[in-house]
């Protein structure tokens, strides 16, 4: 027995606009709240989606395959044959998207005016186009054809420290795995540009098999790079690290690049914080809202007592309020976020602050991304705490005595 | 069997330093369809009594039996379930749901019962009719006059039949030809319906009305009269 839901929410509703400045003051505040939950938590994930999306297509990719030295010694000493079938079939997983093999060597590169220490990296163009952005990177001359090319890509930062240019030609020196001197003359076919100026000095890109045969290497590799279809869920793992045996390693990019993984959690945890003190700020004028509607109406709700409604009733009939004011908060809020994340989906433009941004290894325009967890964690965070914050107003209001609460005026 | 049992009934309330106490061993038997009034001054105890037969407020000490049913000892929710279902309530300052219509006030008692949508909406609309209220059922509080306030009120308290009525100075802020109007609907409803009615007040026109009066002086029972 008890009062049915639909006079319940009747009353509550109509007791909402009872006063309804108060209620649109409050409206506003939850509103706001709930916007600047949603909306500033994809505002940091656009942030940290660029930052990690800008590292891994760099180069690392979303998970790589080593020899298991390899990352403490990087050397071609450390390399490993090329992906064998069972690595082959463990590739063909649908969660990924591209693959490559890679050889990776520390180098030194000399034009006639300076010398350098790089990575030189032998790639096969065509497995690497789309799975790193160097292939797209190409601002001047051209990219390399194939695995076989004998041209030598650079980045921008490096060209003018090595005061050279396109078609110019330059040396390459590195070890073969004899650890004797081996170097090579390449012509520099193309110029790339990235997002930070470390990695157009650091890295230079010849075609894999060039390299190979200049390392005396036959075709072993140093890396296999595995682009799968989001960073934060890295679902080809387990059976990659099943096909590639106890000679290799799997790594994914949060292990390769610990910074950066470190980073993504941090914010996981930091849009936790963000909602949780948002609404914390909002708890109070909530609770004074809610205390001062049902202190208001102390004589009213002892008439329902003494009319029969149980405590437990005047309790829910209260809390029913509060998730009116709070339903209605929430969804102008998430309108109003996702209206302006749709809005600014061109990206806002931050090139003010742009060596803070390549610092932090981000671009200048920020995209926002709206992750449904992040707009279903903001919703319970408000719902949830909402209903605890009026609980201490509908508690008064159903401990109270009929008799006292009929002798107000 | 008596509707209504006080037995060595005594409530005092602390002021200050000071105790007063509004019951002071108060004995009384009611029994089923007796129209009784209380009267005494203000102070002595009339409402205070009311309220423990009600179940709105604990007496200090001795046993309040309603019903065949020990009620001192309830706790809140078996208090309300009793009001629910025996008792209704007329009270002095009208106390209706100002969210709610005229109908919907009416039909709240109802509600939280748990009748029938139908029932209770063909229910309200007899009773309004009854008390001289028709087409006013959509009225919200503030739309009505005192008098039609305190109709509305007493219809809310006799919808659902309740074997007792108490009704604290029902007459206190109605003009006399809405209190005469009422009065007469409370000695039809007693006579037809057999509802126990305990009515306190000041008003001798209201007295006049009971077949028996109870006149409360100091939180005592000062001279208890059947006529």
């Amino acid at each position: 027995m008890g009062i049915p839901l639909a006079v319940l929410l009747r009353m509550g509703w109509r007791n909402l606009w009872r006063n309804y400045r108060r209620t649109l003051i409050m409206l506003a505040a939850i509103t706001t709240g709930v916007w600047a939950m949603i909306f500033m938590s994809a505002i940091m994930r656009g942030m940290v989606d660029d930052m990690v999306q800008t590292a891994v297509g760099n180069l690392p990719g979303h998970i790589q395959i080593h020899h298991p030295e390899y990352l403490d010694d990087p050397s071609i000493a450390n390399s490993m044959p090329p992906p064998d079938q069972a690595l082959r079939e463990a590739l063909a997983h649908p969660d990924i998207l591209k693959w490559s093999s890679r050889v990776r060597v520390p180098a030194v590169i000399t034009s006639e005016h300076d010398t350098r220490g790089v990575t030189l990296v032998g790639i096969d163009p065509e497995a690497e186009s789309g799975l790193s952005s160097v292939a797209d990177a190409v601002v001047s001359g051209r990219f390399l054809h194939s695995a076989q090319d004998r041209g030598l890509i650079v980045g921008r930062k490096l060209l003018n420290n090595l005061k050279t240019r396109v078609d110019r030609r330059v040396v390459v020196m590195s070890q073969d795995p004899d650890n004797q001197i081996i170097d090579r003359g390449f012509r520099i076919v193309g110029v790339f540009e990235a997002e930070l100026e470390s990695t157009e000095q650091a890295f230079i890109f010849a075609g894999r098999k060039t390299v190979q045969s200049l390392l005396n290497m036959g075709d072993r590799i140093s890396e296999v790079v595995v682009l799968g279809r989001s960073y934060r869920d890295v679902q080809a793992l387990a059976p990659l690290e099943q096909a590639a045996g106890a000679g290799r390693e799997v790594l994914p990019w949060y292990e390769l690049d610990t910074y950066l993984g470190t980073m993504l959690s941090t914010m996981d945890g930091f849009v936790w914080v963000w909602i949780v003190v948002i609404f914390l700020a909002l708890s109070f004028g909530l609770v004074n809202t809610l205390a001062m509607a049902v202190f208001e109406r102390a004589r009213e709700i002892g008439l329902m007592q003494a009319l029969g409604m149980r405590p437990f009733m005047i309790l829910s009939q209260v809390l029913l309020e509060t998730l009116l004011l709070l339903a209605i908060g929430l969804i102008t809020g998430n309108l109003l976020a996702l209206l302006s994340i749709a809005l600014t989906q061109e990206g806002i433009d931050l090139s003010m602050v742009s060596e803070g941004m390549q610092m932090m290894g981000a671009s200048q325009v920020l995209r926002p991304a709206l992750l449904p967890g992040d707009v279903l964690l903001a919703d319970a965070v408000v719902i949830v705490l909402g209903l605890l914050a009026g609980l201490f107003p509908a508690w008064r209001a159903a401990r109270q005595r009929p008799v006292t609460a009929l002798s107000r005026s | 069997m008596s509707t209504v049992r006080c037995v060595d009934l005594c409530r005092t309330f602390v002021q200050g330093e000071q105790t007063i106490k509004a019951l002071d061993h108060v004995d009384l038997e009611i029994d089923r369809r007796e129209f009784v009034c209380l009267s005494g001054p203000s102070g002595s105890g009339k409402t205070t009594l009311l309220n423990a037969i009600g179940g709105l407020d604990k007496p200090t000490s001795g046993e309040v039996w309603v019903a065949g049913k020990r009620i001192d000892n309830l706790n809140k929710g078996e208090l309300a379930d009793l009001r629910l279902h025996h008792i209704g309530f007329v009270f002095q300052a009208y106390n209706l749901i100002p969210v709610l219509t005229a109908l919907e006030n009416v039909e709240f008692v109802m509600q939280v019962q748990g009748v029938p949508a139908e029932q209770r909406r063909l229910a309200s609309l007899s009773i309004l009719q009854e008390v001289g209220l028709r087409g006013m059922e959509e009225r919200r509080p503030a739309q009505l006059s005192g008098g039609q306030q305190q109709r509305v009120a007493v219809a809310r308290a006799i919808v659902s039949h309740p074997a007792m009525i108490l009704a604290d100075e029902p007459t206190a802020n109605l003009d006399s030809t809405s209190a005469e109007r009422l009065m007469d609907l409370f000695a039809a409803l007693n006579r037809h319906h057999d509802t126990t009615f305990i009515v306190s007040t000041h008003d001798p026109r209201v007295m006049a009305y009971a077949r028996r009066l109870i006149r409360l002086v100091d939180g005592r029972i000062e001279k208890d009269e059947f006529r």
